[in-house]
This record gives C-alpha cells, sequence and structure tokens, in this order.
C-alpha cells in the first residue's frame, strides 16, 4: 500500500472548475488515507504544474500521484511522464477524468458534478494505492502506412512518408486522384491552377517505388491494432484494358446511351457512364463507373479498349498505421434555399469556378452572358439553427479571388459581394484589397436578416439590408447570383463508420485534441489530415497532412511499438490446469509447466496482448491482470460507493 | 435506497466504450452523475465477482459497455461477454438479486447518444425498481 500518494486536481481553465467546486475535491482528497498532499491548479497540464508535481515527488518522496483533469486519453503520456522524470515509475500514476465524464457531462447539475469528481478521485487514490511499478514491453510494428484518399493532402503525406523509407498503400475510391483540387483552377497564390499541383504530385508519386497506388479502391474492413493491421480493399475495375489501343475510345464515349449529371462540374455539364478523364485528373485514362453502366455493350463494339468485366476484386494488405485523408462534400443549397433550383441565374461557388473553367475569355452562364452578379456569402455555414454552425474558412477568400478572376475575363463586370464579414485571414486579405480596388461593392448582412432572393419579371432581384449604411434596404437585380457554399463532412461515411473514427459535433472527424494531438484519433494507429477534420484550404490541409506523415513515421519507424506492460499472470498454488484459459485465449499465450511436482498454466509473455478474457473463465479465480486485479478493482468499487450521495 | 438516486457502475474498455463515454461529455450529453465508469481493457475481461462485488457494496445497477464486433483482441468477445452475462444473472439469482439489475450493450467509440439513451432509460427502471 502506498502512503504518500499526491493528489492534484486541475481546473482545466474554467473548464471542470466553472462546474466541479475543485477545491471540495481538494479537501476531501486530503482526507483520505494515504494521501500526503492534495493541490488544486488552474492547468495541471502546463509546464510550471508538471514541474511542481515533479519536485513534490522528489521533495515529499511521493509514492504514487493521481492527476483529475480531462481524459487520459489526452494527457496520460504527460504525466506519465513528469513521473518518469521525478524517478517515480509512471505506473505509479493514475488518472482521474473529472472533464469528459464530470463537469462536461454533468454541466446541468454542479452539486452532482463535484460529488462525482470526489468520488472518481477517492477511486483513483484507492487504485494507485495498489499500484506497482512496472516497466513497458516491445512488439514488431510494420513501417507501412495506408493513406486512404489521394487528393493532395493524401498524395503529399505518401511523398513524405515514402521518401522517410516507409512503404505506402495509396487508396482513392475514386478512377483518378486529385479530389476537390482537380477541379479548381488558378489558386491563390498566383501562377498555379488546381492542374498544375494534382499534376505534380501524380508524378511524384508515380516516381517512388515504395507508393503502390490503387485507384478505383475502397478500404471495407480491418482487424488487428497498431503495428499489425490487416485490411481488406475492395477494387472495382477502371474498364478499359491496359496497353490496348485507345484510338476507339471517343467513338466508343460518344455510342454510350447513358447520360448523366457530371458531378466533376458540379452538374452544369452531362457525361456519360463511359467517360473521360477531365483535364486536372489523372490518370489521363478513360474509365467506366461501374454505378451507372448498363454493360449494354455498344462502346465495346467500336473500341477494343473496353473492358466490360466490372467485377470487383478484393485484396488484403498488411498496415502498421492508417492515415484518413477522405475530403470533404461541398454545401449543396435546398430546393429554393436563396432562389437555388428555382431560377437558373442562381448558382453556387464551385459552379462558377466549372464555369470560369470552361468558358474561356467570357462568362456565360446558360446561354447568357453576365455583366452583373452577387455573391451571397455563408451559405450552408456559420447557420444560427441547425447544423454547419461553423466557419468554412476558404469560402470568403475563394469568392473573392472568384471575382477577381472573373473581372480579368469581364473588366466591365459588376460585382456585390453581399456577406457577414469577410474573413480572408492572413496573407489572402491581399485579394480583399484588391477586389476593393477593383470596385466591387461590400454590402454586409446578419444572422437576423438574411437576404432574399425573389423574381420580378424576367429578373432576379436580391434584396438585403446593409448593416453597414445604418441597415438601408437594398434591392439589387443581378445578371447571376452566386451562392458562397461551405464545407460539409463527406455524405459518404463509409470509411469512418467502417474504423469506427469519432467524429464531433461538426460532423467532421475529431481529433484527440487541437493543440496537443492534433491529427491522432482515439485509435491508436488512425491518424486524420485534411478536410476530414474540419474546413481547411489547401495550404492548410497539406500542413495537416505533413504532421499527419511525421507522427505515423515516428511511430514506425523502428518497427517496434512499446505497448503497455499489462500482462495476465498464473497463481500456481490456485491453479488446476484445468486448460480453460488457453481455450479462452485468441493469442495463444498460455503454455502448461511442471513447478514443483504439479502441471500449471504459465502465461508466454511475448503473446500476452494483456486483454484480460482468460480472467473471467477460471474456476479458482487464478488469473489476474497487472493494472486490474481484484484489489485495485474492488478497491476502486468501494471507493465509489464510500458517499452517500 | 428507495429517495436516493440510483447508483450504476459502468464496466467500460478503454478501446472502444470509454471513448464514447468522454465523447458524451465533449458533447455536453447530459446523464445522471451517479453513473460512474471503471474503464477495463476489454468487455470479456470483467469478472462475475467484480460485478457482484459492485451489488454488495450498494450498486443498484451494473452496465457492460461491451465492445461488441469492434474488440481489437477478436470477435469471441461478443459470446465471451454475452456468457459472463450468463453466468452472473444465475449467481446474481442465487443472492436474491433481480437479474435486470445487470445490463449489456455494444457500445462502439463513438456511440455517445446510444450510451446516454442507455443510462437514462437504465438509471429510470432502476428508481422504479424495489430494492
Amino acid at each position: 500500500m502506498k502512503n504518500k500518494i499526491g493528489v492534484y486536481v486541475c481546473h482545466c481553465g474554467g473548464n471542470i472548475s466553472d462546474v466541479v467546486d475543485v477545491n471540495k475535491v481538494r479537501e476531501e482528497a486530503e482526507k483520505i488515507g494515504g494521501v500526503a498532499i492534495a493541490k488544486h491548479t488552474i492547468f495541471a497540464c502546463a509546464d510550471s504544474s508538471q514541474k511542481e508535481i515533479a519536485e513534490d515527488i522528489k521533495n515529499l518522496g511521493l509514492d504514487g500521484i493521481v492527476v483529475a483533469s480531462c481524459s487520459p486519453k489526452l494527457h496520460l503520456f504527460t504525466f506519465r511522464a513528469v513521473a518518469e522524470r521525478a524517478g517515480l515509475n509512471p505506473y505509479n500514476y493514475v488518472h482521474a477524468n473529472i472533464r469528459e465524464q464530470s463537469s462536461w457531462a454533468h454541466s446541468d447539475d454542479k452539486k452532482g458534478a463535484t460529488e462525482k469528481a470526489i468520488a472518481l478521485v477517492r477511486s483513483a487514490v484507492e487504485r494507485v494505492s495498489h499500484s506497482v511499478a512496472m516497466e513497458p514491453v516491445s512488439i514488431s510494428a510494420k513501417n507501412i502506412t495506408t493513406v486512404v484518399g489521394a487528393g493532395v493532402a493524401g498524395m503529399k503525406a505518401a511523398i513524405e512518408l515514402a521518401d522517410m523509407g516507409s512503404q505506402v498503400y495509396l487508396i482513392e475510391k475514386a478512377h483518378y486522384v486529385g479530389g476537390r483540387t482537380s477541379q479548381w483552377g488558378e489558386l491563390f497564390m498566383p501562377g498555379e491552377t488546381g492542374k498544375s499541383v494534382v499534376s505534380y504530385l501524380y508524378q511524384e508519386v508515380n516516381k517512388r517505388q515504395n507508393i503502390n497506388l490503387f485507384t478505383g479502391a475502397e478500404l471495407v474492413s480491418k482487424k488487428g491494432s497498431v503495428g499489425n493491421f490487416e485490411i481488406e480493399v475492395k477494387i472495382t475495375p477502371r474498364g478499359i484494358k491496359k496497353d490496348a489501343d485507345t484510338s476507339g475510345l471517343e467513338k466508343a464515349i460518344q455510342v454510350c446511351p447513358v447520360e448523366v449529371s457530371d458531378g466533376f462540374n458540379f452538374g452544369i455539364t452531362k457525361r456519360k457512364a463511359l467517360m473521360n478523364y477531365h483535364p486536372g485528373q489523372f490518370p489521363e485514362i478513360a474509365s467506366i463507373d461501374a454505378a451507372t453502366c448498363t454493360q449494354c455493350g455498344k462502346c465495346a463494339e467500336v473500341s477494343e479498349a473496353v473492358d466490360l468485366n466490372l467485377e470487383e476484386e478484393r485484396i488484403t494488405l498488411q498496415t502498421g498505421s492508417l492515415m484518413i485523408t477522405t475530403g470533404f462534400d461541398p454545401y449543396e443549397p435546398e430546393k429554393s434555399e436563396f432562389g437555388y433550383g428555382d431560377y437558373d441565374n442562381v448558382i453556387t461557388l464551385p459552379q462558377l469556378e466549372r464555369y470560369l473553367e470552361l468558358n474561356g475569355q467570357d462568362l456565360v452562364v446558360n446561354g447568357k452572358k453576365i455583366r452583373s452578379m452577387a455573391y451571397i456569402y455563408c451559405v450552408g455555414s456559420r447557420q444560427p439553427e441547425g447544423e454547419n454552425k461553423y466557419c468554412s474558412r476558404y469560402c470568403c477568400t475563394s469568392a473573392v479571388h472568384s471575382a477577381i478572376k472573373v473581372r480579368e475575363k469581364v473588366p466591365e463586370m459588376t460585382v456585390y459581394h453581399i456577406n457577414r464579414g469577410i474573413r480572408t485571414y492572413g496573407k489572402q486579405e491581399v485579394l480583399y484589397e484588391k477586389s476593393s480596388k477593383n470596385g466591387d461593392i461590400y454590402i454586409q448582412f446578419n444572422e437576423d436578416t438574411f437576404p432574399e432572393v425573389s423574381r420580378n419579371g424576367k429578373h432576379t432581384v436580391v434584396k438585403v439590408n446593409d448593416i453597414l449604411t445604418a441597415g438601408k434596404e437594398l434591392e439589387i437585380e443581378p445578371d447571376l447570383v452566386v451562392l458562397v457554399t461551405g464545407m460539409i463532412p463527406r455524405k459518404d461515411n463509409a470509411i469512418g463508420e467502417s474504423l469506427k473514427i469519432p467524429r464531433g459535433r461538426d460532423k467532421f472527424y475529431n481529433e484527440i485534441h487541437p493543440k496537443l494531438r492534433p491529427v491522432e484519433t482515439t485509435i491508436d494507429g488512425v491518424l486524420i489530415a485534411g478536410v476530414c477534420q474540419g474546413p481547411k484550404n489547401i495550404t492548410e490541409s497539406v500542413k495537416s497532412s505533413l504532421a499527419a506523415a511525421a507522427k505515423t513515421y515516428s511511430l514506425l519507424k523502428r518497427e517496434e511499438i512499446t505497448l503497455e506492460p499489462i500482462m495476465a499472470t498464473v497463481d500456481s498454488e490456485k491453479c488446476e490446469a484445468c486448460d480453460k484459459c488457453t481455450t479462452a485465449c485468441p493469442f495463444g499465450a498460455f503454455e502448461f509447466i511442471e513447478e514443483n511436482g504439479k502441471k500449471v498454466a504459465r502465461v508466454i509473455e511475448s503473446n500476452c496482448k494483456g486483454c484480460g478474457m482468460c480472467l473471467p473463465v477460471c474456476p479458482t479465480d487464478a488469473i489476474e491482470l497487472s493494472g486490474y486485479t481484484n484489489t485495485e478493482i474492488e478497491g476502486m468499487i468501494d471507493a465509489l460507493t464510500e458517499s452517500d450521495y | 435506497m428507495a429517495n436516493k438516486a440510483p447508483k450504476i457502475l459502468v464496466f467500460s474498455t478503454e478501446k472502444i466504450s470509454d471513448p464514447a463515454i468522454d465523447l458524451a461529455g465533449l458533447l455536453k450529453m447530459h446523464y445522471p452523475p451517479t453513473v460512474y465508469s471503471i474503464p477495463l481493457r476489454c468487455s470479456s475481461s470483467v469478472k462475475s465477482r467484480w460485478i457482484m462485488h459492485a451489488f454488495e457494496q450498494g450498486f443498484d445497477g451494473v452496465f457492460i459497455a461491451a465492445d461488441g464486433t469492434d474488440c481489437s483482441y477478436g470477435e469471441s468477445c461478443v459470446d465471451k461477454t454475452a456468457a459472463i452475462i450468463a453466468q452472473t444473472h444465475e449467481m446474481m439469482k442465487a443472492k436474491g438479486i433481480e437479474p435486470a439489475r445487470l445490463k449489456m450493450a455494444a457500445l462502439c467509440s463513438v456511440c455517445a447518444e446510444p450510451f446516454v439513451k442507455h443510462m437514462k432509460s437504465f438509471y429510470e427502471a432502476l428508481s422504479k425498481t424495489p430494492a
């Protein structure tokens, strides 16, 4: 039993102390037998607090510590390191989660949250008082990363990982790499286009022998754990034979009778089921959309390159980690939202980008030359009600940038920006300045007075109260209304469901901690980067993918992962060699030996994963799991029931 | 116990269901504060004696937030956890404890909403169950 335990209760700024009476928790902790010191601290994770804890361990000779703060998923390793630095075995530290499981969960009941926090601290003290010193164990790991999603974030991460020496599987669901960036024309900073960026990355991917790119490929299941995952990948054939004569493909596309809306152009054009690549899509090879192809065979009659055997293939890959870079969907306005779907001159910003790419030196929408246009900002973002309360970050800059590009094509264009405050942050501010100098007109509304779009004869009318001119009501009759739509999480969340990646309130994938562990998830070995974790521009996406690449490489580079030294142990005196433990263990971690003339079970440490499946099956209760012994668990239960609350 | 709020002990798992309980907190989804969790490595590692000990010490209900088919230690977790529950139910009957006081449900790592629903309904059921 430990008898010099230190307890540290964190305010977490006000995240805990706004609800939980942390001083009361500290006072109660001080009364627990074996507790030598109990303190509260504004941020237990701050450098100064860590130093204070380490000094207490050394100066007071503490033999165990309890930190009551946020989830151990955030700071377990922080405080283990503090213990280690001060000479205390890291497993003589126990964490009490009084934020996620108390102050946040019970912010509606301050008294209840405080009583629960006290009980959780008592329970943690009880556990640490029985804790034993342990040393970590190592397992072999594969230095292989599977990157899911070959947009700019995924390709950049794959290249960096390959250059550091990892094997990379790059899996892309579509038949083309590049993701959303392929769809954009000129980008900010100037001089680059979506096509040039994607083309460069695709060539770099192809140069590296340790990157295996799979297109038309989808991860469907995962087994195993960090360092040693086994994944199943479904591959849908492209429908074009390799090394075949492709001269007849143009004709084959023409004769294809299936015509559907072209998602690449956000529905402003049609495409066939047998489709050619768009500029910016790589590889530059046609493909068949298996979802819409009727297999009528007309294309195969005119082109020997077509292969109508679209039978999907399944392959199994071994990988040490998974990095998810699956991007986003653009917000699609509801029917009649600001006239969308009602009037053919109301389009979205992504559609405008495609019109700019397809139009040449003018801007023509649905056959009409555009000479005045009004952007309406924050459509599907910063919504006061319902979903999408977040700012999508990229859209103000993208809209202002597009307005500059429009004026380069049509200098006489009249441009209105009907906005809720322009957020062209950082270097992007120069675009706002340029647009203003160009003569663009900025009109601002707030969430109480959304603009209204209606029809007056042949004219589309935008009515808005401009808060920059004391709420004066303005009526504009633009040739074109552009809805500046934001980013939303991918509607297809199959990968998230398959891997069980947590999602936040905004429904994007959730990292463990936005500042301290920004690309890790609660699933060890599964990382997230790019827009799948929240709105970002291309630069920010690539930065996060590089962070994830560095993180996964640091995890796998030694091809050895340090694991918790949680292991089963057998009490030979109690063991009756009944064999139930060997049946229960999925890892073959038990063998039988002779000990003092008696046959008993013994744990093979290299095989034991510390799952504990053997514990309940032992009829004589001879098996215990380090860190989860009867004494520890039942002691925690006793501590939780100590209060009458 | 008649006038007191029921106390529920949740045996969660570090990798799967405890993150869901954390997520419920992150999303400020409320449930009764007399719900306490002890995270284990895997739901099929819970011993019947721990569950019985919880009842003996005054917990009104025990909930196993099981890994289900998501268990990283293997699919056998589902059947093994179910076997533990069945065995413990027999032990509870022998001690005169209503088996309904021990519940199990599979909770994935993002199942914050199902967790809160389970807790509210279990709490409500225990409130109506005589001691």
